[in-house]
């Protein structure tokens, strides 16, 4: 070892600066990736023979995860009812009750915690689904039968969840809103005219089209997401084969939710 | 050979980071032919498959087909050349949410544009050619090994490939299996006319169907050439490598492997009087005539009861007996003249007939039904054995002699041979 070297060795900063960069490239190679995987994959939506595995995705996705969304939303717009009606006894507001239910539903809740349950149900799904198709080698059969794995596995499910998002948002919020009614009304004895007057007179068109391009935005980050560690789920340094499935399953549900809820600030401040 | 070969890889090499896997190789694949390619594992075998895909592409070289290079074909050629080229995965690679019905359709569903009638005879003639009607409706998961793999080549062999490439399709097969996959492959290569490249291990078996071999040493070509030429080939590496996969027996008929039998000659000759008789037998069935009416296992199992009644036969009186290629059978008798090892053979084929062969009745009729019948002909050639004789002249003294020793009727009615 050199002078130099030794010198460079001790030196904490000259080990901090290249793992940061390695850090970074690392990251920004892995976004670069997963866009060009969405762009493949967005642009396969379009071509032929799509339409029957978009459908049956979109059963999958939206269909299958409708009673678990519309529960959820229920509940919370129980919770959201209760703890309202609360607060705005104190300050003598109670009539407002059907605003703030329905604006923090439509605007916040409902796309978040839509995107947070699919991405439980389906993304986790997705992601062990097309991890077994790559670790038992069905994904390179798919490629020797001169079929675009991507095309075939990838596309319609982006497709499916670009659909069932927002329509499963709405569900979400329209349960929300009943749920806080059932608290609001039924249990705590606010005037309904007063609520659904509220409801309805609060939200505008703006509210709504912002709660859907949340909605539409999630659906891309948790499709991509859970769907590009599934497909790469071979390359992992830290597991191979089930293990590498578990590992990816994990990383494709954490970072989806941490990524909602990025995303959700992002397009809140934009939209604001 | 000089016609153009079907396809050939031109010093491709290919690097996995610091490993070279392919150094600089040429190969070429022949029209019509059984290739087998065999090789040390990390020899690239797999990946040289995977280049004749184009799962991989090389980083130097050129791979030709027909000479066309690849890297060069517009969209529609490459199309074209993926569909003529079928690849059967060592773990068959079925599609384990699908039934064997739609795992055989799946590739005309998504690549042409057949209609739902005309994709259902196509499916449900390769169901028959396959024998797969029982397991129509199954999953893979639900299925035998054996069958698993008949469903991947039901699959790969539904859009009439022109290659199938098989990536080691005998790998952790007992060896009557081993056998049957190795017969299915030569008896639906007939059938359909495909080129096949095989990845193998199972020595001699998967040579006696080749028509070339190519051992890859050190991701260069070791050897290529036919099995004859392989086995007058002197290289010490190469060859004892063989040697350890050869083993002492043969796996599915207990006899000789050949170099066993080869040592065990050369000792018998140096320990002989010049003046001793020795005689020699050639038994053989025509395993591929047996395959077409029969199908692969009761050709293996007759092959099978061939051998093992042979080798206890032949063993109990002091004769030595070899597989020496696909269906043909050689056995010495030391201290033996002609007349009495023809003598022998006769004793030999009275027992053969009266019982050996019944096991394989139950089989065959399965396959044949009632209504028809299938004669199997065992035949034999007895020679002398000269001084100094190699083992090939033997054999085709032996077999210029052959006529048959024993006949098994399968059933009563007809006669096919």
């Amino acid at each position: 070892m050199t002078g130099t070297g030794s010198q460079r060795q001790n030196n904490p900063l000259a080990l901090i600066f290249p793992a940061t960069g390695r850090w970074a490239i690392r990251i920004i190679g892995s976004l670069g990736a997963i866009a060009i995987f969405f762009f493949l994959a967005f642009v396969n939506i379009f071509k032929r023979k799509q339409l029957h595995e978009i459908v049956r995705q979109v059963y999958y996705i939206g269909a299958g995860s409708s009673l678990i969304v519309m529960l959820v939303g229920l509940f919370t717009g129980m919770v959201l009812g209760l703890q309202l009606f609360y607060t705005l006894v104190k300050f003598g507001s109670v009539g407002a009750l059907g605003s703030a239910v329905s604006l923090s539903l439509v605007r916040e809740l409902g796309p978040v915690l839509t995107a947070i349950m699919i991405t439980a149900r389906a993304g986790s799904a997705m992601t062990a689904e097309i991890g077994i198709l790559r670790i038992s080698e069905q994904i390179d059969a798919l490629y020797s039968m001169r079929i675009d794995p991507v095309r075939y596995l990838i596309s319609p499910r982006i497709a499916a969840s670009i659909i069932s998002f927002p329509l499963l948002t709405a569900f979400f919020d329209l349960v929300g809103i009943i749920g806080g009614y059932i608290t609001g009304v039924m249990l705590l004895g606010t005037n309904a005219g007063t609520y659904l007057y509220r409801v309805q007179s609060s939200i505008d068109m703006v509210d709504v089209r912002g709660g859907f391009i949340k909605s539409l935005v999630f659906a891309v980050i948790v499709s991509c997401i859970c769907c590009y560690q599934g497909y790469f789920c071979h390359m992992r340094s830290d597991g191979y084969g089930a293990k590498a499935v578990g590992l990816s399953t994990i990383s494709a549900v954490v970072l989806s939710c941490v990524f909602i809820l990025v995303a959700d600030y992002v397009v809140t401040s934009f939209l604001m | 050979m000089d016609r153009v070969p079907l396809i050939e890889f031109r010093n491709v090499t290919k690097r996995f980071g610091d490993k070279t896997v392919l150094d600089n190789l040429s190969v070429k694949i022949y029209e019509n032919q059984i290739t087998t390619i065999i090789g040390k594992s990390g020899t690239g075998k797999s990946v040289l498959l995977k280049h004749i895909i184009g799962l991989l592409k090389p980083d130097e070289g050129t791979i030709l087909f027909q000479g066309k290079p690849v890297d060069k074909m517009k969209k529609g050629e490459w199309e074209q050349y993926r569909g003529a080229i079928a690849y059967l995965f060592q773990n068959n690679a079925l599609l384990d949410s699908m039934t064997v019905f739609e795992n055989i359709a799946f590739p005309l569903r998504q690549t042409t544009n057949l209609g739902k009638k005309e994709i259902e005879k196509r499916v449900l003639k390769r169901i028959e050619d396959l024998e797969l009607s029982e397991a129509i409706d199954k999953y893979p998961s639900e299925l035998s090994g054996g069958m698993q793999k008949r469903v991947a080549l039901a699959r790969a062999l539904v859009e009439d490939p022109k290659i199938v490439l098989f990536d080691e399709p005998t790998t952790g097969q007992d060896p009557i299996r081993k056998n049957m996959i190795l017969s299915m492959i030569t008896h639906y290569r007939r059938k359909f006319g495909f080129t096949a490249v095989i990845i193998s291990h199972d020595i001699p078996d998967v040579f006696f169907i080749s028509d070339r071999i190519i051992i890859l040493w050190e991701g260069q070509i070791g050897f290529e050439g036919t099995y004859e030429e392989l086995t007058k080939m002197k290289i010490p590496l190469i060859e004892e490598f063989l040697r350890s996969l050869d083993g002492f027996q043969d796996e599915l008929t207990g006899l000789l492997s050949r170099e066993a039998f080869r040592m065990h000659y050369t000792t018998m000759l140096g320990g002989t009087a010049k003046s001793v008789a020795i005689s020699a037998a050639v038994l053989s069935v025509r395993l591929n005539i047996l395959q077409d009416a029969l199908g692969p296992q009761p050709a293996v199992e007759v092959l099978k009861a061939l051998g093992e009644y042979t080798n206890s036969h032949f063993n109990a009186i002091g004769g030595f007996s070899a597989r020496y290629s696909r269906d043909q059978i050689l056995t010495i008798f030391p201290h033996t003249s002609v007349e009495e090892a023809k003598e022998l053979v006769a004793q030999f084929a009275l027992k053969l007939q009266q019982g050996v062969l019944d096991n394989i009745n139950g089989a065959a009729m399965a396959k044949i039904g009632p209504q028809e019948g299938f004669d199997i002909y065992i035949r034999a050639g007895v020679t002398e054995v000269l001084p100094n004789d190699r083992i090939e002249q033997i054999i085709e003294r032996a077999e210029a002699h052959q006529e048959i020793i024993a006949t098994h009727r399968c059933n009563c009615e007809g006669s096919v041979q």
